[in-house]
């Protein structure tokens, strides 16, 4: 078996990802589909980082009495701060739709445009 | 007062006197005197430094913002003279700007003033450059101050003038210029002028022919053939501009800026040496000539003395090229004589606008008698452009021939003589036509006298001619001081 | 004050003191405490950069955990240079903004607005002095997520789209850095820049230490707006209210420069980007087009702070073409345009906010004749747009003549014909402006409008002059833009 299909799965789960949410933002119109597609992609990012931080036969990173292997703990603590910076992001990403929609009755990036040609 | 603060004196006092002109733009009558007297002080400031010519000053270090580019002015022969002409001829611009613009009732006229005194500014600049850098900066601000000038009416033909101006000599600086003089910093190591050139034993000869070539097409203000259509194009403005672009200052700081730049960077050996210079002497006479012929064929007045300049320009870029001390005096006396000359042609065309609003020569039949003083002003400066004694003119023709002579330039010599009578055919006509041809039949002819401060302006520059070859033994004297 | 824990208050104050700004009632009192904060900062920054020995640099761990492990703040030559640069511009952007942002913003939304305002200059700091790249995400998310809020401000619906775009490509480009980080991390397991450029040497031949680095140049690239990365920038400044706009053009793309200087020369090193990789012909190219292409599209704008948007863009490739030529004399030349440019943009984008707040438009059409009624904020655009062409005596004529002897030096003649070529463009494109304004006649049927406030155009003339003064005497700029090169270059070898 080829250990790079297998063994580090989580990398692949995390290219998948990552693929399936930047295709999602630059294809679709709809601003909330690419907030979506936005989220998708940064959270491919923090699997990533929780395969980075796995260590063969680890335990998770809480002491306890007879584990002497763990996960590295600061991937996990890292993550823990962009976890908080992506929810900052999508929160203001949707605040911003909200008063787009609410300026230009429309969330759909065509329909905008037309109505900014408009003047 | 030291002669080395007099020096730094003479560049600031002009800007001051732009503040102060600025400052009193609403009573005219301050704001002119303030121009007056800063033109009259700047004189007095450079006469004062003709007792140290001699001796010249050594370099006085103002700022250095980049490394062996320092903002520094000397004193040494052709700036003394430049210099001196300048900021005399300021004062007579000055006086007929006075006259002319009121009689115009032309707008914007602080707006006038104040450009025209950063201009003095840059080209007292240029004059006392002690190096490249500064002679490049000061270059570049006489290009920007001018712009306002030659743009003045605003008119849509006056913002296309602007367009030409600034986008061949921007052009020129930028592209040719600036990399010729920072292609001198890395190759000699210094931008200082000394005499017998910074270059010598540096660089190759083919690679000091590609820089004599950059530095001669790049600085565009001596309006060397094919960079010379910025002059006529720049006719639009007020006369006095004319006069400022013509005599006093833009081309002159060109032409200038060629003769610093062969003697004190690249030195008579060196020149003699490159293959290319004798290319430009081709360029120069084909310049000489071709303006010429062309200012043969305009009937608009301002336009034929504009390709006159281009033609008369040629002359003093000839001089740089021709690599002896003679040839260089002929050049730096007739930056002289032909301010003079040209300023008073500038002046009486303007005179005639003003007097009669008749810009075309064929038009100008019979105003010779209504009108003497301008007429007979135009004929002094016809004929010292053309260089017939007793006017200055002639001296520095004669010094130009016996400098194409020790050259063996033979076809220099030719083209001199041929050149003179071209000037004799395109300037002589309008005098004749003037005093001599009747009067052009028509019934509304508005006629307002010339404005006074016309009328001394333009007298005072034809005796100037008329004593620049009475008295033209300092000036040679000045000249032969050139170190080479 | 100068001990080391100041340099922890550079970013801690700002930051503590936008939520109270949220909290200030009114609109004049949350004005005051940012300006008080940034000038404060300004003070801070200053001295702090005046003790910096003169090799080396100022550390501090933050909460006392020794670094690699700790968190640690730098601050050398190189980003002293930068956090007087960020300092400086929000200091006079503030007294600016009271009567700019006021006439821009919806007067419910001022607080939040200088709230925004202070993070975002947190963030720039932080993002400029932290040694941790991870801690300079984060710093820099800061600043991106507060200039995305300043940008959709502005009272027009185009500003929220253009906020969202920018939101958009900016939150791709952090996400990528953040992917660089991780893996730079899996290879050294170090985030502190020190360390990491003790330990990327020896694994610099792997391909994940190339795809790190190749993540965290586009990402940075993104934040930077290098061209072909750049398309959030012309709407996002076009839109922005015109006191935000000034000071992103001064700062943000700044500290963007300055962050992938840093990830270059102090973490991957001079020798891995330029000769084991060709990434360091990947930025000459892109420089080398963006100048081009910026330069061009900007001859073609109707629109002045849309036209000096794409200008920045041609800007930004000057500075990158200055560090790829990995020179001393490159580099110095990049440092020294990012700091000239900075005065000259945010100059530029300030009197187009005078003009704004007179005119509400900065169309080319509608500012015809308006020499003639706003004399003192026109003549500040045309000194500014001369600095910008690199005409002498100003600023920006230093940082052309820096960079073309740098780039003769190193035999790229093509570049340097580009440059000079590029500036003839620039001299085209601020002269469409300076022609309307001064020789064409007063637009038909315009109101007539008087000089802006007095609040707004001492500002505006105080980073004209600096443009002039820094263009004769250029000791403090060139003295510290040339440290600033030799330290990176000397620690990168």
């Amino acid at each position: 078996m080829d250990p790079i299909l297998f063994e580090r799965y989580p990398y692949w789960i995390a290219i998948l990802l990552m693929m399936i949410g930047f295709y999602t933002l630059i294809s679709r119109g709809n601003l909330i589909k690419q907030v979506v597609g936005l989220n998708i992609f940064q959270t491919s990012v923090f699997i990533l980082y929780i395969g980075l931080g796995n260590v063969e036969g680890g335990a998770a990173p809480i002491l306890r009495a007879g584990t002497d292997v763990y996960s590295n703990p600061l991937p996990h603590v890292l993550i823990l701060t962009s976890i908080v910076v992506g929810i900052a992001t999508t929160a203001l990403a949707l605040g911003l739709v909200v008063r787009i929609r609410e300026a230009y009755g429309s969330i759909e990036e065509d329909e905008i445009r037309a109505k900014d040609a408009d003047g | 007062m030291t002669s080395a603060t007099t020096l730094t004196a003479s560049l600031l006092l002009p800007l001051l006197g732009a503040i102060l002109v600025a400052a009193t733009g609403r009573w005219p009558n301050i704001r002119e005197t303030a121009t007056l007297s800063t033109a009259i002080l700047l004189f007095v400031l450079v006469c004062s430094l003709w007792p140290s010519r001699f001796d010249g000053i050594d370099q006085i270090v103002l700022l250095e913002p980049v490394p062996g580019g320092t903002l520094a002015l000397h004193l040494e022969p052709l700036g003394m003279l430049f210099a001196l002409v300048a900021s005399f001829l300021w004062i007579i611009t000055s006086l007929y700007a006075i006259g002319y613009m009121r009689a115009q009732g032309e707008s914007n006229q602080t707006r006038f003033y104040t450009a025209f005194a950063v201009a003095m500014a840059a080209t007292m600049g240029v004059a006392f450059a002690a190096n490249l850098f500064t002679l490049f900066v000061f270059y570049e601000i006489l290009t920007l101050s001018t712009y306002p000038l030659v743009t003045h009416s605003g008119t849509e033909k006056a913002r296309r003038a602007g367009r030409v101006y600034l986008g061949i000599l921007l052009t020129t600086s930028t592209l040719l210029l600036l990399p010729a003089v920072i292609a001198t910093w890395l190759f000699a190591g210094t931008l200082d002028f000394k005499a017998g050139g910074i270059l010598q034993g540096r660089v190759s000869n083919a690679v000091a022919g590609m820089l004599l070539l950059l530095y001669f097409f790049g600085i565009g203000k001596s309006a060397a053939m094919p960079f010379h259509r910025w002059l006529p194009a720049a006719m639009v403005a007020p006369t006095p501009v004319s006069a400022l672009l013509h005599a006093v200052a833009v081309v002159k700081a060109g032409v200038f800026s060629m003769l610093k730049v062969t003697t004190y960077v690249f030195g008579t050996d060196l020149l003699s040496g490159i293959s290319i210079s004798q290319w430009l002497i081709y360029v120069s006479l084909a310049t000489i000539l071709l303006a010429s012929l062309v200012a043969l064929r305009q009937d608009n007045l301002k336009r034929r003395l504009a390709y006159s300049t281009i033609s008369q320009l040629g002359y003093i870029l000839l001089a740089g090229q021709l690599g002896n001390a003679t040839g260089l005096i002929g050049g730096g006396l007739h930056i002289a004589n032909h301010a003079f000359g040209k300023i008073t042609l500038f002046l009486a065309a303007g005179a005639i606008l003003v007097a009669t609003h008749k810009t075309e020569v064929s038009a100008m039949s019979g105003l010779g008698r209504r009108m003497p003083l301008t007429f007979a002003c135009f004929l002094v400066g016809s004929l010292s452009v053309i260089g017939l004694p007793p006017l200055g003119g002639f001296w520095s023709k004669w010094y130009l021939l016996l400098g194409s002579l020790r050259a063996e330039q033979w076809l220099a010599m030719l083209v001199l003589i041929i050149s003179s009578l071209l000037n004799v055919a395109y300037l002589l006509p309008v005098s004749v036509r003037g005093f001599f041809s009747a009067p052009l039949a028509s019934g509304d002819e508005t006629f307002n006298p010339v404005p006074w401060p016309c009328r001394i302006a333009m007298a005072i520059t034809a005796s100037g001619c008329i004593l620049l070859f009475l008295a033209a033994g300092p000036l040679v004297r000045l000249l032969e001081t050139i170190g080479l | 004050m100068t001990d080391l824990n100041s340099l922890a208050l550079l970013v801690v104050i700002p930051l503590l003191s936008a939520p109270v700004c949220l909290l200030l009632p009114g609109e004049r009192l949350p004005w005051l405490l940012a300006t008080t904060v940034t000038w404060l900062v300004l003070v801070l920054a200053l001295m702090l950069s005046a003790g910096i020995p003169e090799q080396g640099s100022l550390d501090y761990a933050m909460g006392g955990w020794a670094p690699p492990w700790g968190i640690e703040y730098r601050l050398d030559a190189f980003n002293g240079f930068v956090a007087i640069l960020v300092a400086t511009i929000g200091a006079l952007v503030l007294p600016y903004a009271a009567a700019s942002v006021a006439a821009e913003v919806a007067p419910s939304k001022l607080p939040g607005f200088y709230a925004a305002f202070l993070l975002l200059l947190a963030g720039l700091l932080g993002t400029t002095i932290t040694g941790d790249i991870f801690n300079l995400f984060v710093f820099l998310e800061i600043s991106s997520l507060s200039s995305y809020i300043l940008v959709s401000l502005a009272d027009r619906r185009r500003a929220l789209v253009s906020a969202y775009q920018y939101l958009i490509l900016g939150t791709i480009g952090a996400t990528f850095i953040l992917i660089g980080t991780g893996l730079a991390y899996a290879m050294t397991g170090t985030l502190n820049m020190a360390d990491l450029a003790a330990r990327l040497p020896a694994v610099a031949a792997t391909s994940t230490v190339h795809t790190a680095f190749a993540f965290i140049a586009i990402g940075v690239s993104i934040k930077l707006a290098l061209f072909p990365l750049h398309l959030w920038l012309p709407n996002a400044y076009t839109e922005a209210p015109s006191a935000v706009a000034a000071f992103l053009a001064g700062t943000a793309t700044k500290v963007a420069f300055y962050v992938l200087t840093r990830f270059i020369f102090s973490v991957f090193g001079a020798v891995f980007v330029f000769k084991l990789t060709p990434f360091g012909w990947a930025f000459t190219t892109m420089a080398l087009a963006a100048i081009c292409l910026g330069s061009v599209a900007a001859i073609f704008q109707d629109n002045v702070k849309r036209l000096l948007a794409w200008s920045s863009i041609a800007q930004i490739g000057y500075t990158v073409l200055g560090l790829s030529m990995a020179t001393v004399a490159g580099l110095t030349a990049g440092v020294l345009h990012l700091f000239n440019h900075a005065l000259i943009k945010s100059a530029l984008f300030l009197a187009a906010g005078c003009i704004f707040y007179r005119l509400k438009s900065v169309d080319l059409v509608s500012i015809t004749g308006l020499g003639r009624q706003m004399p003192w904020t026109m003549s500040a655009f045309t000194l500014a747009g001369l600095s910008l062409i690199g005409l002498p005596p100003t600023a920006g004529f230093i940082s052309k003549w820096y960079l073309l002897t740098a780039a003769l030096e190193r035999g790229w003649w093509p570049a340097a014909i580009l440059i000079l070529v590029t500036s003839l463009l620039a001299a085209v494109y601020i002269w469409r402006v300076v022609e309307s304004a001064w020789l064409k006649p007063i637009a038909i049927g315009r109101a007539p409008v008087t000089e802006a406030p007095l609040s707004m155009l001492v500002p505006t003339w105080a980073l004209v002059l600096a443009n002039i003064y820094f263009g004769l005497d250029t000791s403090f700029t060139t003295g510290l833009a040339g440290r600033a090169a030799e330290t990176l270059i000397g620690g990168s070898r």
